[in-house]
């Protein structure tokens, strides 16, 4: 089976968590890579979406942070603040994952705006969890796929200030260097040139001192994770019952 | 405690020029009174929520709103508001100030505002350009320890409009699921409007089920299906599917209009509102 670049960040992202961590979920890609990791290696990890959901194991990947799957397979659901205030803010958090719309250099991320603030040319959601995850979990790590537009040499704005452990992207995966924190290329999936890392990327990349090859997904990962998709499409299309009485 | 219907009820809580926030967290999201609030043709609304959602994306696109508190403005799991979008980058239909946060310090606010304080304490926005960004954030020195930490103002919106899964007679409200900002942004607010799915002669003891107190609820509407195409845990599901139709809808300012048109303004009220999606179905 070959695996797609997506499928690779997925499962890249996926062996990053080991199993008990205690992670704060966001949806998309860290969301899926996260129930990868509880479907194969980590079935022990706690996962923790803000809708205060805390410990789901949903079936289907949520569309939303709020759907009902995590609701319904939560250990606990708990007010919002408390999510924030006692278990983020808290200290109870291991990892965080993050995705943006620009990272720069040392991982800072911008989910905000492109453009000026007051001004901008295109408006992007807004922060959401995002800066105080940043802050606050003791592990980050970003998935996001790469350009030039993407991964800048200066942000539009800083949404998040965050040091990331590693960034998962669709080459392979950038790692802090020593002081002052600048990413470098630590690893890269099979088959894929350090020109084109380079070329995906809006700064002058500098290489690691080891570059590894990332091991191919196993079978067990690829099907485990294609089986998620396929339910979780299936159960995204599927018509609701509209609540007319 | 009064039933109202839902017209009713907006026409007494939500004046022109007020600060309205209709709360819900992805779940129990009161979708029928932004609809209402929309067909009464109300202006000048500042609009509070932590996630906007579909249902500010509409009522910013029919003219509502002069600014939006918010902290995260994105249809979930699927792009952006398009017309929140277009206010904002446009100015379409009418400029939109805003007044912007991270989920963390919302909550803050939310809680300040419903614990009758000045304002919200969190170890919050460090390093972001969001603190210079919006005038609101600034920050304190810790008396006991000397740390800086972010502060924002109380909110403590002139209504907060929820929708739960059932009141009694006597106004009392359980919400259960995921309560999000919900309980906060009650009782940090001058007014409390929720509209239920059902109303029952009396509830159970409901141990840890959130419970908003019938002396702290202003009105109570039965407005059965009243979230969707958000979701009442236990009674329907969200439309997801819905959810991803929205970006096409309203994409474009034509499309957008003509949807409201048909399934907003040219229904009475909620039940045929929910009968017209059947119908276009």
């Amino acid at each position: 089976m070959e695996a797609t670049r997506d499928e690779l960040m997925t499962i890249a992202a996926a062996r990053l968590l080991r199993d008990r961590a205690v992670c704060f979920v966001g949806i998309g890609l860290p969301s899926a890579a996260c129930n990868l990791a509880r479907l194969t290696h980590a079935p022990e990890i706690v996962l923790i979406y803000e809708s205060g959901t805390i410990g789901a194991k949903p079936l289907v990947l949520p569309l939303s942070i709020g759907d009902a799957e995590l609701a319904e397979t939560a250990a606990c659901v708990v007010p919002l603040p408390e999510v924030f205030s006692f278990y983020l803010q808290g200290g109870r958090v291991d990892v965080g994952f993050l995705g943006a719309a620009q990272i720069d250099r040392f991982g800072n991320l911008n989910t905000t705006v492109i453009g000026d603030y007051a001004h901008p040319s295109i408006r992007l959601p807004g922060s959401g969890g995002a800066p105080e995850i940043a802050a606050h979990a003791k592990q980050i790590f970003v998935v996001m796929k790469a350009t030039p537009r993407s991964f800048v040499e200066r942000l539009d704005f800083r949404t998040s200030a965050c040091r990331p452990r590693a960034v998962i992207t669709d080459f392979g995966i950038l790692s802090p260097a020593p002081e002052p924190f600048e990413l470098t290329l630590t690893a890269l999936f099979p088959g894929v040139s350090v020109e084109e890392a380079r070329a995906a990327v809006g700064w002058p990349l500098a290489l690691g001192k080891n570059i590894d090859i990332v091991p191919q997904p196993t079978a067990q990962e690829i099907s485990t994770l294609r089986d998620l998709h396929a339910r979780t499409s299936e159960a995204h299309r599927r018509p609701v019952e509209l609540p007319v009485s | 405690m009064p039933t109202l219907s839902l017209a009713e009820a907006i026409a007494r809580y939500v004046p022109e020029g007020a600060s309205v926030a209709l709360e819900g967290f992805t779940h129990l999201i009161p979708f029928a009174a932004g609809h209402e609030i929309i067909r009464q043709k109300r202006r000048g609304l500042h609009l509070i929520r932590m996630t906007p959602d579909l249902i500010y994306d509409q009522m910013i696109g029919m003219g509502c709103a002069r600014a939006l508190t918010f902290s995260w403005g994105g249809n979930p799991g699927v792009g952006s508001l398009h017309r929140l979008r277009d206010a904002v980058e446009h100015g379409w239909p009418q400029p939109l100030a805003l007044d912007e946060h991270s989920h963390a310090g919302l909550a803050a606010a939310f809680t300040a505002g419903a614990s009758g304080l000045p304002f919200g304490v969190l170890r919050g926005y460090l390093g972001t350009d969001l603190a210079a960004a919006n005038p609101n954030v600034k920050s304190v020195a810790c008396p006991y320890t000397g740390e800086i930490l972010a502060t924002v103002p109380a909110i403590r919106p002139d209504v907060t409009i929820l929708h739960a899964q059932r009141a009694d007679g006597k106004g009392n409200v359980a919400i259960e699921g995921i309560v999000g900002a919900t309980r906060e942004a009650a009782l940090a607010a001058k007014c409390v409007v929720v509209t239920v799915e059902e109303v029952v002669d009396e509830l159970p003891p409901l141990g840890n089920g959130v419970l908003l107190p019938h002396w702290v609820v202003s009105a109570v509407v039965w407005c059965p299906g009243g979230a969707h195409p958000s979701y009442a845990l236990g009674r329907y599901a969200r439309d997801n599917a819905f959810y991803q139709r929205w970006d096409a809808i309203s994409r474009e300012r034509e499309s957008f209009l003509a949807w409201m048109e048909r399934h907003v303004l040219a229904t009475a009220d909620h039940r045929s509102f929910l009968a017209s999606l059947a119908e276009a179905a």
